[in-house]
C-alpha cells in the first residue's frame, strides 16, 4: 500500500509511479499526503486501482483517468477528470470550473457545488453534482449524464448535443437549443441508476428531478434559427 | 447627326471595380439562399507574399557552395527545450493538421506515406487519430483541439510530438466546421456525433483559458506522457509578437504560426479573406519575439500559409523560421484540383484550380470527402509517392538557393540574404527595398 507525501515527492515521481502500474498491479491502494493544491495530481493512470488524495488539489487531477478510482477529500481546481475514459472520480468538497470536461466514460462525484461550465463537452461521462453547478453548464455537451441535486446557473446545455441533464432545483437559465424535456419511465430508470451508483438514491427523491437535453434545432444550419447563435 | 455622331462607336460598358462580378454573384447567392458562403481553403485574395521577395546570390562579396558537391544541410530537430524525445526530421518541410473527416482515410495514410518517405511529420486534425495514419507515418504530430473529438491517453502516448491548436491562420478566433454532408459512420463514431449534423467545434478549449491556464494545461499534457513528447502550439497569425511570447512563457517546445493564406476544410468566406495577416507579415515579429527572449532556435518555429515550392522555404527560413509547413500544396500533390477530373468539377459548377468546395464531400479526386465511391478513386501508396516527390523538389530547390547564397545548411539563411520588390513586402519582412539600403518602418512594429 504504496503512500506518496507530495511535500517530499516530487509530482513528475508520483505520476511517473502510476503510469508503471500494469493491470493486474498487486498495488491497488495508494495514498497521496499532502497534495498542496498541486496541479495534474494523478493524471494519465491507466491501471484499475484506488488512489485516496488527503486534501485539496489543483487543475486537472484525473486528468484523462482510466480505470482508477480516485477519491479526493477535499476540494479540486478547474478541470477535474477533464477528458476522463472510465473509472470514477469523487471529490468530497466543491470543484472549480469545467469539472469532467470532455470526459468519455466513468463517473465523476462532486459532494459539493460545481463551478461554471461543469461537464462542458462531455462525451459520455456520467456526473453527478450534490450541490449547484455554475453557468454555461453542459455546454455542447455529446453523451452522458449531468445530474444535479441543487440548482444550474445561466445558459445550461448551450448548443447541447445528445448529453441528457437532471437538475432538482431551479435553472437560471436555459442555453441555445437547450429545452425541458419530458421525464419518461425509461428517463426515471436512468436516472435511478446513476443515484444508486453514487450511493444517494436513499437520500432523494427523483420525482423532483426535471430533465433538459437538446431541441435538436441547430443541428443543420437554418437562416430562421440564426438569431439563436 | 452630325458627321462625328454618325462616327461615334458606343462607349465600352464599364463594370464597377468595386461591384465587380464576383462581387455582384455573391450578392446574388447570399440574396437567394440566406446563408453566408462557406468554402475550405485559404486566402484567395493576392496578398503581400514571398514571390516579393528575392534572394541574393554570392558574388564578389560572398562565396557561393558547388551546386551538387558541396553539402547543404536540411536536417531539423524540434522540440529540444522540454521533451525527452525530440523529433529529428530529414527535411524542414512538414505536413499541416488536417482532420479524418475532412479527408478522406485514404488521403490521410497517403500524407502519412508521402512524409514518412521524405522523412518527415505529419499531423492528425480535429477528428482524432485514424490507424491508416498512424500505422503510415513514421513522425505523427497529434492535436489537441478545443473540440477534443476522438481525444484519449492511448492514442496521445502513439503520438510523436502533441499539437496544441488556439488557432489557424484561415480563421483566427474560429472554430471548426464539418457540415452533415461528411459525418459518416465512422466520423460520427470518432467524433461522437449523431451522423449528419453539420459539426461545429468550438472555438476556445473548455478547461483552460488565457495563458497562465496554458502552462498548467501543458504541464498535464507532460505529465500524461512522462514528458517524452514535444509539445507545439499553433497559432493563427494575427499579433505574432504577442502570441509568440506568450506561448513561449507557456512553455512551448515549439510554435506553429499560421498565415492566412493557410486552409482549412470549411469555414465562412468572411473569415478566410478578412481575418489574420499573411505569412510575411507574421514571421519577422514571431521570430523578433523569440530573439527578445534568447528563445530563437531554442523553441523552433514552423511556419504555414501558402508554402508552394522550395523559394518560399529557403525565404521563410531566411526570416528565421526553423521548419514550414504545407497542407494545400500536399493536397495539391496527392491529386486535388487536377484537371484530370475536368468534366467532373464542370458538373459542380466549378473548373480545377478553382474547387475549394470541400465541405459537402462531392470531391471528384477522392481527397476531401467520405463517400466510398470517390475515395477509391485515391491510392494513397501512389499519392504518397507523388508527395514525397513533391517534398524531395521543394527540398533540392530550397537547398539550390542557399548554396547560392554560400550556406551549408538551410538555417544559415538569414534576413541579409532577401530584399524586396515592393514596398509593402520590405515592411512586413524587414528587408531593405532591392537596390536600395531602405527598410520602410525599420524600428518597431
Amino acid at each position: 500500500m504504496p503512500v506518496i507525501d507530495l511535500a517530499t515527492t516530487s509530482l513528475r515521481d508520483l505520476n511517473q509511479a502510476l503510469h508503471k502500474l500494469a493491470k493486474d498491479t498487486n498495488e491497488t491502494l495508494w495514498t497521496i499526503s499532502n497534495p498542496g493544491g498541486e496541479h495534474s495530481i494523478a493524471v494519465g493512470v491507466d491501471a484499475p486501482v484506488t488512489i485516496n488524495i488527503g486534501g485539496n488539489v489543483g487543475y486537472f487531477c484525473g486528468g484523462m483517468n482510466n480505470e482508477a478510482k480516485i477519491i479526493i477529500d477535499g476540494s479540486a481546481g478547474q478541470g477535474v477528470g477533464e477528458n476522463m475514459m472510465s473509472g470514477l472520480i469523487h471529490v468530497k468538497g466543491d470543484a472549480s470550473q469545467s469539472a469532467g470536461a470532455t470526459g468519455r466514460g466513468g463517473m465523476l462525484i462532486v459532494d459539493g457545488n460545481a463551478s461554471a461550465r461543469c461537464g462542458i463537452s462531455m462525451k459520455g461521462i456520467d456526473i453527478v453534482v450534490k450541490g449547484d453547478i455554475g453557468h454555461l453548464s453542459a455546454f455542447m455537451g455529446q453523451n452522458g449524464r449531468l445530474v444535479v441535486f441543487g440548482e444550474a446557473g445561466e445558459a445550461l446545455g448551450d448548443s447541447i448535443y445528445e448529453a441528457r441533464v437532471y437538475v432538482r432545483g431551479p435553472v437560471a437559465s436555459l442555453g441555445a437549443d437547450c429545452i425541458e424535456k419530458e421525464m419518461r419511465d425509461e428517463h426515471r430508470a436512468e436516472l435511478l441508476e446513476l443515484l444508486k451508483a453514487s450511493g444517494e438514491d436513499h437520500k432523494v427523491d427523483i420525482a423532483e428531478f426535471r430533465r433538459y437535453g437538446s431541441a435538436r434545432k441547430l443541428y443543420n444550419f437554418n437562416i430562421d434559427n440564426a438569431g439563436a447563435y | 447627326m452630325t458627321k462625328h455622331e454618325s462616327q461615334w462607336l458606343p462607349t465600352t460598358p464599364r463594370k464597377s471595380a468595386t461591384f465587380d462580378d464576383y462581387t455582384l454573384s455573391e450578392i446574388r447567392r447570399a440574396a437567394a439562399t440566406g446563408i453566408y458562403d462557406i468554402r475550405g481553403g485559404g486566402a484567395k485574395r493576392r496578398v503581400p507574399n514571398f514571390d516579393d521577395l528575392l534572394m541574393l546570390g554570392a558574388s564578389m562579396s560572398r562565396y557561393a557552395l558547388e551546386g551538387y558537391r558541396e553539402k547543404c544541410g536540411t536536417e531539423v530537430t524540434l522540440g529540444t527545450r522540454f521533451a525527452k524525445k525530440p523529433i529529428k526530421l530529414a527535411i524542414p518541410v512538414t505536413i499541416a493538421g488536417m482532420s479524418f473527416g475532412s479527408l478522406s482515410a485514404n488521403a490521410k495514410e497517403a500524407l502519412g506515406r508521402g512524409a514518412s518517405l521524405a522523412g518527415t511529420s505529419t499531423t492528425t486534425g480535429d477528428g482524432g487519430m485514424t490507424p491508416e495514419e498512424r500505422g503510415q507515418s513514421r513522425h505523427l504530430v497529434y492535436q489537441y483541439l478545443p473540440s477534443r473529438y476522438g481525444m484519449n491517453p492511448a492514442d496521445l502516448r502513439k503520438a510523436d510530438a502533441i499539437e496544441i491548436v488556439i488557432g489557424q491562420g484561415a480563421k483566427p478566433g474560429g472554430g471548426g466546421m464539418l457540415l452533415g454532408q461528411k459525418i459518416s459512420d465512422r466520423v460520427a463514431e470518432m467524433r461522437q456525433l449523431p451522423k449528419g449534423i453539420d459539426q461545429r467545434s468550438a472555438c476556445r478549449h473548455p478547461d483552460w483559458t488565457g495563458a497562465d491556464d496554458l502552462e498548467v494545461k501543458i504541464n498535464e499534457l507532460r505529465e500524461i506522457t512522462d514528458w517524452e513528447k514535444p509539445i507545439y502550439i499553433k497559432v493563427g497569425a494575427s499579433r505574432p509578437y504577442f502570441d509568440t511570447m506568450l506561448a513561449v512563457k507557456s512553455g512551448a517546445d515549439v510554435i506553429v504560426l499560421d498565415g492566412m493564406q493557410g486552409g482549412t476544410a470549411a469555414t465562412q468566406e468572411v473569415f478566410i479573406e478578412h481575418v489574420g495577416i499573411p505569412l510575411l507579415a507574421a514571421i519577422r515579429p514571431a521570430v523578433q519575439a523569440l530573439q527578445d527572449l534568447g528563445m530563437h532556435r531554442k523553441v523552433q518555429l514552423i511556419v504555414s500559409g501558402g508554402i508552394r515550392n522550395g523559394a518560399d522555404v529557403a525565404k521563410a527560413l531566411a526570416l528565421g523560421a526553423d521548419a514550414v509547413a504545407i497542407g494545400t500544396a500536399a493536397l495539391v500533390a496527392l491529386g486535388d484540383n487536377d484537371p484530370r477530373w475536368t468534366a467532373e468539377y464542370q458538373k459542380l459548377g466549378t473548373t480545377p484550380g478553382a474547387y475549394d468546395d470541400w465541405h459537402e464531400g462531392k470531391d471528384p479526386a477522392g481527397i476531401t470527402t467520405q463517400t466510398p465511391e470517390l475515395m477509391k478513386r485515391l491510392d494513397p501508396v501512389a499519392a504518397g509517392r507523388r508527395l514525397a516527390n513533391y517534398l524531395k523538389v521543394m527540398t533540392l530547390e530550397a537547398q539550390t538557393l542557399a548554396r547560392a547564397c554560400g550556406k551549408n545548411h538551410l538555417h544559415n539563411l538569414e534576413p541579409e540574404d532577401l530584399v524586396a520588390l515592393t514596398l509593402e513586402a520590405a515592411a512586413m519582412a524587414k528587408v531593405p527595398l532591392a537596390g536600395t539600403n531602405w527598410i520602410p518602418g525599420a524600428g518597431g512594429f
